[in-house]
């Protein structure tokens, strides 16, 4: 039988070549119509260090990173010791014989990659022979691979077909190579090229260019992992006239920065992840009761304090929900794709926009530094978000009325000032609790003007339903997927907009007996939050650093929902 | 507009040093307005938290915009005002705590960006808002309601550290004197780049230095306030930082270097080498 997927991880050490091998097989599956998806983890230094990327290749679009390795290649003795238990019975090893020999394990298979780059006059091209060998391993036509090569190489230099003749040639000695060890994984299946137009595309890049695409104008930015990218792409690109993307000293001075820019009327927006976060509370309260607005991307890591900088987690809703003293709630989207990443920082900026606040999009390592195929989001479609602005006389009250207010922009006429202490409705400060009381209702008010009935469902009718978020959705979707092919009884909901959910959905929700909430952290962060709200919730948890497999939450939702129901029977 | 709102509750004390700082702020945005016609609502005054931030609020005549932020920040938020919108005029108005103790850390990075905006500070050598702890300017030795056995540290001295972290523009003043000080603040508006206005502000609740600054000669009270000599040449760097050695509270342009390019006009410097593209082009370029 065809295959439909493979999943091949490289491990080695930082500098070795692990990511780009990953990423180049991963671009040359997606060149020749198949569907991939990257994951990636990184020691946090910056030479060496025990790394790993795995690649997923798939004839059908992928949810995951996949729970099993079909094919590893080691790089170094070490990354052999440590990934080879994750290998299938039946996959394969290739490990780098010039560096180190494995007895007694009969799926590996030793090529000396470097040499055999040397050989071509080329010791560039280790990964080209690796990826002729993986081309073997699952019969993938010659062409396919010399095609990408080609496209890759011409960079319009002299040296061009200098370069291309060597790679095709290092191509073909992994191939030729381990044809005669006989090792093979079977076929995958042809390409089934998607329709519309693709493109390659990190979690991080696709929020940066989402968030243009809304009209972005102002961004500030510090130094963070897994966040730093976006500072990268916005500094070379958010350039030109009314435009900046620019470095300041601290997350403290991104978020005040950004009140001042949206305060003076600019779409503005920074990145980070928890530690800058746990930085920019205070700034977030002071977004919210001067209504000023802006958005905050935190590319999730892993543990309190500097915490895994390098390992995902979901383990920062609470802290950017209620990141703030006083009473406080932020709006949040949490990106659970790539393709999300994209749509995701268009809606923040426009929720920030509309409803005059600071918005919270959420993303995680896991898909930030994933580069997967996804369908070139149609630009037409996307309109530059707008706030309301005050286009009256001097005189102004800003902070008049029940919800929202036009905003004077400086320099026009409406003068005001924009308060974080409390305040009436010209914004003079006051202590009185009737002012608070307003204010305090007017601000939460607001955040109505967000709701939507923007969310996924499938089989509503049973009375278990699984709701994923974030990065977990994935692995969730492939597990429901599987447990709805077995018949088993649950129902399916997702939706990227967590504050304020979808009224309509959160009505179904209540009226579920059990809703299983798969996430990456100790305390069952959303399920709490869902809990408070009159959802019967439960998670399932996980907080290794990695993202959940699709095979645990197949066990351990059968697992929750047959004793759901067998408790409903007994009562 | 406090005068017209009965039920704003802020008041400064009588005979508080920044009315005068108020006054003097009012004359250099007015003398300001009419040098270069510009509306009141180009002005954009980012204030501290403290006594001295409040002056957001009592401001007269005509107002301008203001921010009333965070405790320490308001150098940061002057940044994003004046960077999203580098024709406004940006004025701080804060603390000797707000700017000097809690918001300490942004003072170097806006002098190294040559940030183009004015900051008022008023020292008052005290914590007055929270009842009179002991600040940054705050006499070695003396006792505060939280140095219950005299303060530990040194006292900072502001001009010599704004010298040291490399602000272009550093004058200092006298509350007691708001014309002059506005037109020292006039000069720091005008000035391209990062200007502070350090200003003598006294807190007549928990630390009145109206006598030291201005010395009382029928007691034998020397001042402490002197006027900087007009032979003095604020461009050289050197005869400011030996001018500081002499004591006292020096009241004039200490430092001015007007050749240094503003951070807003070094962005303008980045446009050509950047050669920015359209949204189109850039989910263009991962088209594969």
């Amino acid at each position: 039988m065809q295959m439909r997927d493979f999943v091949v991880r490289f491990a080695g050490e930082g500098g070795q070549g692990v990511v780009t091998s990953a990423e180049g097989l991963a671009q040359s599956s997606t060149q020749v119509g198949y569907h991939a998806l990257t994951f990636a983890t990184f020691p946090s230094q910056i030479l060496g260090g025990p790394t790993w990327t795995q690649a997923r290749i798939s004839v059908d679009p992928v949810l995951s990173a996949g729970d099993d390795v079909n094919v590893l290649v080691a790089f170094n003795r070490e990354a052999y010791d440590a990934h080879q238990q994750d290998v299938l019975k039946d996959g394969v090893v290739i490990f780098n014989s010039t560096e180190f020999e494995i007895e007694g394990d009969d799926r590996s298979f030793g090529l000396p990659f470097e040499e055999l780059a040397k050989s071509t006059g080329n010791n560039r091209a280790a990964n080209m022979v690796i990826m002729g060998s993986l081309a073997h391993l699952i019969n993938m036509p010659q062409e396919h691979l010399i095609s990408f090569v080609q496209e890759r190489f011409n960079r319009g230099r002299t040296e061009d077909a200098e370069i291309i003749k060597s790679n095709i040639e290092a191509l073909s000695l992994g191939r030729s190579h381990i044809a005669e060890s006989g090792f093979s994984l079977g076929e995958l299946a042809p390409p089934e090229k998607p329709k519309e137009q693709q493109v390659m595309i990190k979690g991080n890049e696709a929020v940066s260019v989402g968030a243009m695409a809304a009209g972005l104008d102002f961004y500030a930015g510090y130094p963070i992992s897994p966040a730093t990218p976006i500072l990268l792409y916005m500094e070379r690109n958010l350039v030109g006239k009314d435009r900046l993307a620019y470095q300041v000293s601290s997350e403290i001075e991104a978020i005040t920065a950004i009140i001042g820019a949206g305060y003076a009327g600019k779409r503005a927006m920074t990145a980070t992840s928890g530690p800058g976060v746990s930085l920019m509370s205070e700034g977030l309260g002071l977004a919210w009761i001067a209504e000023i607005p802006l958005v905050v991307v935190n590319v999730q890591r892993g543990g309190p304090a500097t915490g895994l900088p390098t390992k995902t987690e979901q383990s920062d809703l609470f802290g950017c929900m209620f990141p703030a003293h006083g009473d406080v709630k932020i709006p949040i989207i949490a990106a659970g794709t790539v393709e999300e990443c994209f749509y995701g920082a268009v809606k923040a900026i426009e929720w920030a926009e509309k409803y005059q606040g600071p918005v919270i999009l959420l993303s995680e390592m896991a898909l930030a530094e994933r580069v997967q195929n996804i369908t070139k989001p149609d630009l037409s479609k996307i309109q530059e978000a707008k706030r309301v602005e005050y286009t009256g006389s001097n005189g102004y009250l800003r902070y008049a009325g029940d919800e929202l207010s036009p905003m004077p922009i400086p320099g026009n006429p409406g003068a005001y000032v924009a308060n974080g202490s409390e305040h009436d409705h010209m914004g003079d400060t006051t202590h009185l609790g009737e002012h608070h009381v307003h204010m305090t209702e007017r601000r939460f008010r607001k955040v109505k003007l967000l709701e939507s009935d923007d969310y996924e469902s499938d089989q509503t009718d049973n009375s278990i339903a699984i709701l994923p978020w974030g990065g977990s959705k994935g692995p969730a979707q492939e597990a429901y997927n599987d447990l709805k092919k077995a018949g088993l009884p649950v129902s399916w909901y997702y939706t990227m907009f967590l504050n304020p959910l979808p009224p309509k959905m959160l009505e179904e929700l209540k009226k579920k007996d059990l809703v299983i909430v798969p996430e990456l952290n100790y305390q069952g962060q959303f399920s709490n939050i869902l809990r408070s709200m009159g959802v019967k919730a439960e998670s399932i948890t996980q907080y290794t650093g990695l993202p959940f497999k699709a095979r645990t939450l197949v066990a351990k939702i059968t697992e929750m929902t047959n004793a759901n129901l067998k408790e409903a029977t007994r009562a | 507009m406090s005068k017209k709102n009965p039920e704003y509750d802020f008041k400064w004390c009588p005979g508080c040093g920044d009315f005068g700082v108020r006054r003097a702020i009012e004359f250099a945005m007015i003398g300001r307005l009419e040098e270069t016609g510009q509306p009141m609502a180009n002005n954009v005054v980012v204030a501290g938290i403290g006594c001295s931030g409040n002056l957001v609020h009592l401001l007269e005549g005509e107002q301008p915009y203001g921010i009333h932020g965070i405790h320490g920040r308001s150098l940061p938020i002057a940044l994003g005002v004046k960077m999203a919108k580098p024709t406004l005029n940006v004025v701080v108005v804060a603390g000797d705590g707000d700017f000097l103790s809690i918001g300490g850390e942004h003072i170097g990075p806006q002098a190294a960006r040559n940030l183009n905006i004015c900051a008022v500070i008023m020292d008052n050598g005290v914590y007055g808002l929270t009842k009179g702890q002991s600040s940054p300017t705050t006499l070695q030795g003396k006792i505060t309601s939280s140095t219950p056995f005299g303060k530990l540290e040194t006292k900072t001295n502001p001009l010599e550290l704004y010298l040291t972290l490399g602000v272009s523009f550093i004058a200092s003043g006298f509350s007691g004197q708001p014309r002059p000080l506005s037109k020292l603040i006039q000069q720091g508006m005008d000035h391209p780049g990062f200007s502070i206005v350090h200003v003598q502000s006294p807190c007549t609740t928990y630390n009145d230095t109206f006598i030291e600054l201005k010395g009382d000669l029928a007691n034998g009270i020397q001042p402490a306030l002197w006027d900087i000599p007009e032979e003095h040449d604020p461009s050289d760097r050197t005869a400011a930082h030996d001018l500081l050695q002499q004591g006292g509270v020096p009241v004039g342009v200490l430092y001015n270097d007007s050749s240094r390019v503003s951070l807003d006009e070094a962005v303008v410097g980045t446009w050509d080498k950047a050669q920015p593209k359209t949204v189109e082009q850039l989910l263009g370029a991962f088209e594969f």
